[in-house]
């Protein structure tokens, strides 16, 4: 290791990559951009807004849509480093093409660190963190404040990501850095560093999160729900979260190791002095396998409540369902080795992690089949969310065959690392993954915003994403049999460039499908109130999400509900014949739920500084820069007390922080509890205008008749305060 | 009819490259498991994608025909059957699974009556080193093997992990320093194979080919006799000269090879690639560190 020299460390002008013009436009457009919504929201006025209901919010639903808003972000970025890799393979038969390899390998790295640490975890825990407490019946996650820390502490590593493509580089190892490569010996540059901060930054956001929704799944349900009356969502959601819990620990120590040997000398993977490279590649891929049911399980819930809710119908086999998911969920943990069986571990640990692997396959085929009854039956609605599931349905078949195959040892031997394993995984995650969290964010967008997005644009973005990606993938999995390895910033065989300029084709259209998305969201915004939905049920919903107001006030729920079946909104309103439904108040015209100052649940403001405080921490170790005060370094340098004494204040401080302002939150629902509970006794009095909602869902409780006298418009209701009681 | 693979105006299918056209057993045999449990998976795979845009066509809201059955939730039979259908695929598969891991494991010798040619491997940043430790000669980036003889390969890495592999002749191998790996592949006919890494191994990575020829035995014999006649003599400074980090690296041989090379390399008595050069150290911006060592 170098020895940092003067302030600046190994941090110079080169480091700046003034000579290269993609990432200099890119980051200066980044900058732009940055910096012009930061002047609009300050000359707006937005700014304590922002502040106060955003960016310190500890509410589960603003930390959601927060989650969803980075990765949406960052889908962008790992889609551009996508469709640079597309062309370059297009162009580059026997020649360099427009990226030499060091940027080239930096941007594979770069496409699928993000896209799965950056897009598909933030996306799929920001989906749970919206839903989950909604589906239980809870007010809020258990632990809030832990809640704003894990998202603050994962779009710091997604900032850090971002700041290498300005200063420095990014790693040009791939996205599972595999020593000895990634050591210090062979990759000196600052990028494996950012890769390792990054990681483990957001890393430590992740487990918090796990923590978080387990005990919000086991311990924060609503009276009544027992585990058998749990919706598929929560279900999978326990599931990830299950398995986050166990994996990302894993994850953690493994870069530490490789931290420790680039930074202190030590041998956990070098190749001298006893390091061993099979033991990473062993413990990385034992959280690496799980992090792949992290993301798919989720998804499947996603599309079990879909194509419920879409087919007006009860999902199929539900135990079964419940079964497939807790099967997935332990077996997750013993199939890593399939990811290396040409590491030559011979013929019985092969086949026995390769059949183990194929085992996977019972119960996703379980889960398709009762997926497939589940339409059996019903009265299919074609909205945009049930064309992702069933575009999903088809796709993920395919991908779950080529992925039995990848599991069967000998045939792994020839296409293990080709384009064929590309087009494999891209065809799950997006085909399931991906598909999954359009559908959840199209089906769940109008009970964040109380306004639906437009249908038209959406189902364009569908074809063009779906079409775009049998064309972007399908010529992939020829080309893995073509012998194409993966990761080729150059190739000298004419035979693949055609298909290579098919996938690249594909990528366009994928292209075209996202501008669909931006163009949708836009469009919904705009013209919101002619989308607007006041019946906070908007696709005639099963689980309790749909019982209460859209945009769901902080509380969720003024009174708990009471659940005594699965699907207990829907069997609610099958109850009252003719069903009619409760209209609750129309929103306000400001996206989120107004409520008052007392009432808003927040931190102050710890967790929102934590990006700029960890990010310069961070960035200050990647490029060994002598940080603090000149003591403490000094201090830190000599002892090994030292070390652990600030390790031990780094790591431990947001969590405390955490737990800290947790309480105050607690106290805050306790209020609202109280409160409304007050209310309904009808001993406090305020303006009925602004919680009318919250009567009209009392109304509701007491069934759908009782409220038909006071439907939104008819005069009684708008001016006199509601009568319940 | 002879194909000429490098125009860029043969249809892409024609070109017999690639792994389904085997050339060897133990491809034939990886090839014919891959085909086989194709099959199998898309006798369920296609009725299943059928039936599942076949419903979802069928059980629209707009079909009156349609029977709405909205608490349809369980039902035993659809469970059992649900059930074994995936269950009696992954027994099967599983069964093909447990026989071709142990069959065509790497290092299970082919079943030949000719006794195997043995080759130890190196995988140094960014091409390959072929010693022939029997005839005391070594090669990079050119492998040449007689056809029908076994090959029995030990396999090393000089610095990072690398994976060998020859398309056509079958399984590919991890490389990794301080360890030897082994396989055993052999080519059926004469012919020129292309060989690669298939791990990626950093910046040379995608130049990092060879090829395999595989000649008749007697071919063979004449093309060591030759290569013992001409070239430097591979020795620890030649081989740590060998090791710094270079790219395209035109094929050539060795008439000599340290007959101890390989073991030094696994030991580890000769030390590991040096990496970068040192100069790039300092040279933190990779878009200025762009230049490799020459040949």
């Amino acid at each position: 290791m170098p020895p940092a020299e003067g302030f600046w460390g190994k941090l110079s002008w080169a480091a700046i990559p003034f000579d290269s013009p993609f990432p200099m436009f890119a980051s200066a457009g980044v900058a732009l951009i940055i910096v012009g919504v930061l002047a609009w929201v300050v000359i707006k006025g937005h700014l304590p807004y922002v502040w106060r209901e955003w960016i310190t919010s500890v509410d589960h639903k603003r930390v959601g849509v927060m989650y969803v808003v980075l990765a949406l972000v960052m889908l962008l970025r790992g889609f551009i480093d996508a469709a640079m890799m597309r062309t370059q393979q297009a162009m580059a038969l026997n020649g360099p093409g427009y990226l030499p390899p060091e940027h080239y390998d930096q941007i594979f790295s770069s496409h699928g660190t993000i896209m799965i640490f950056f897009v598909a975890m933030p996306f799929v825990i920001g989906l749970m963190n919206f839903v989950v407490p909604l589906q239980i019946g809870a007010r809020d996650v258990a632990f809030p404040t832990l809640n704003s820390v894990s998202f603050w502490l994962t779009a710091t590593g997604a900032l850090l990501v971002n700041i290498s493509l300005f200063v420095g580089e990014f790693a040009r190892t791939g996205w599972i850095v595999y020593p000895p490569l990634s050591e210090l010996a062979y990759s000196p540059g600052v990028g494996v560093d950012y890769y390792l901060w990054s990681l483990q930054i957001s890393g430590v956001g992740t487990l918090l999160t796990g923590v978080n929704f387990v005990t919000t799944i086991l311990k924060g349900r609503a009276p009544g729900m027992d585990l058998r009356r749990m919706p598929m969502f929560c279900w999978t959601a326990l599931a990830s979260n299950l398995l986050i819990v166990a994996a990302f620990p894993v994850l953690t120590a493994t870069l530490a190791m490789l931290i420790l040997d680039r930074y202190l000398g030590f041998h956990f993977f070098t190749n001298e002095a006893g390091g061993n490279v099979m033991m990473f590649m062993n413990l990385i891929w034992a959280w690496g396998h799980p992090e792949v049911y992290i993301l798919i399980l989720p998804a499947f819930g996603i599309f079990s409540e879909v194509i419920a809710t879409f087919s007006s119908r009860a999902l199929f086999g539900y135990r079964s369902m419940v079964a497939a998911t807790m099967g997935i969920c332990v077996l997750a943990f013993t199939v890593w080795l399939h990811h290396f069986f040409t590491m030559g571990a011979g013929a019985n640990v092969n086949a026995v992690f390769g059949i183990l692997s194929t085992v996977i396959a019972v119960p996703t085929g379980v889960k398709i089949f009762n997926w497939l009854f589940t339409i059996y039956g019903g009265r299919v609605r074609y909205n945009v969310p049930i064309l992702w599931s069933i575009g999903f349905m088809v796709t993920f078949l395919i991908g779950g065959m080529t992925g039995v195959l990848l599991a069967l040892p000998p045939v792994d031997f020839l296409v293990h690392n080709s384009l064929f394993l590309i087009a494999h995984f891209h065809n799950v995650i997006i085909g399931g993954v991906v598909f999954g969290l359009f559908a959840g964010y199209t089906y769940w967008f109008p009970k964040a915003f109380g306004f639906r997005l437009h249908e038209g644009l959406g189902k364009a973005a569908f074809w063009f994403w779906t079409i775009g990606f049998y064309l972007a993938f399908m010529p992939l999995y020829v080309l893995g049999f073509l012998g194409m390895t993966r990761r080729m910033q150059q190739y000298d065989v004419p035979a693949w460039q055609p298909w290579l300029i098919a996938a690249a084709a594909g990528a366009g259209l994928i292209a075209i499908g996202t501008v669909f998305l931006v163009a949708q969201l836009y469009y919904s915004i705009r013209h919101r109130d002619a989308l607007r939905d006041a019946s906070g049920d908007p696709w005639d919903g099963r689980t309790l999400e749909w019982s209460t107001s859209s945009p769901p006030p902080s509380y969720n729920f003024a009174v708990l509900p009471a659940v005594s079946c699965l699907d207990a909104y829907w069997v609610e309103k099958q109850r009252a014949t003719p069903p009619s439904k409760c209209h609750a108040t129309p929103p306000r015209e400001s996206f989120a739920p107004s409520l008052p100052r007392s009432w808003a649940l927040r931190s102050s403001g710890t967790s929102g500084g934590l990006p700029p405080l960890a990010a310069s921490g961070h960035l200050r170790r990647s490029w060994r820069l002598p940080g603090g005060t000149k003591s403490r370094m000094k201090y830190r340098r000599k002892s090994w007390r030292g070390w652990m004494v600030w390790i031990a204040w780094r790591a431990g401080s947001p969590p405390i922080e955490g737990f800290r302002h947790e309480r105050r939150g607690r106290r805050r629902a306790q209020c609202a509890r109280n409160e409304a509970h007050r209310r309904r006794l009808r001993l406090l009095d305020f303006p009925a205008e602004r919680y009318r909602h919250v009567f009209v869902f009392l109304c509701e409780l007491r069934g759908p008749r009782a409220c038909d006298r006071r439907r939104p418009g008819s005069p009684s209701v708008v001016r006199s305060r509601p009568r319940c009681h | 009819m002879p194909i000429n693979c490098q125009s860029t105006l043969t249809a892409p299918w024609t070109c017999h490259e690639g792994l389904l056209y085997p050339q060897g057993p133990v491809s034939a045999a990886e090839i014919s498991i891959l085909i086989d449990a194709s099959l199998v998976m898309l006798a369920i795979i296609i009725p299943t994608i059928l039936a599942t845009l076949g419903f979802a066509w069928w059980f629209r809201a707009s079909n009156p025909r349609s029977k709405y059955r909205p608490d349809f939730s369980y039902s035993g039979r659809i469970e059992l059957v649900v059930w074994s259908i995936p269950v009696m695929v992954i027994l099967l598969l599983g069964g093909v699974s447990w026989i071709g891991s142990h069959r065509l494991d790497p290092a299970t010798p082919i079943e030949s009556s000719i006794a195997p040619l043995e080759v130890q491997v190196v995988s140094l940043d960014w091409k390959w080193l072929f010693l022939y430790p029997s005839q005391g000669m070594a090669s990079v980036n050119l492998l040449v093997v007689p056809a029908g003889t076994p090959v029995h390969f030990k396999l090393t890495s000089a610095s990072v992990l690398s994976a060998f592999f020859v398309p056509q002749l079958g399984s590919m191998i991890y490389t990794m320093n301080g360890m030897t790996t082994q396989l055993n592949l052999m080519a059926d006919r004469p012919g020129v194979y292309r060989g690669m890494s298939s791990h990626f191994n950093g910046d040379g990575f995608s130049n990092m080919h060879f090829t395999l020829s595989a000649v008749q035995p007697a071919q063979f014999t004449a093309w060591v006799a030759q290569a013992r006649q001409a070239g430097p003599v591979l020795d620890a400074a030649g081989y740590r000269a060998l090791s710094r980090q270079s790219i395209n690296v035109v094929p050539y041989t060795f008439r000599a090879a340290d007959p101890g090379l390989f073991g030094d390399i696994v030991m580890q008595t000769q030390p590991p690639g040096p990496g970068p050069e040192q100069s790039r150290l300092v040279n933190v911006s990779p878009r200025i560190g762009g230049d490799h060592a020459a040949r």
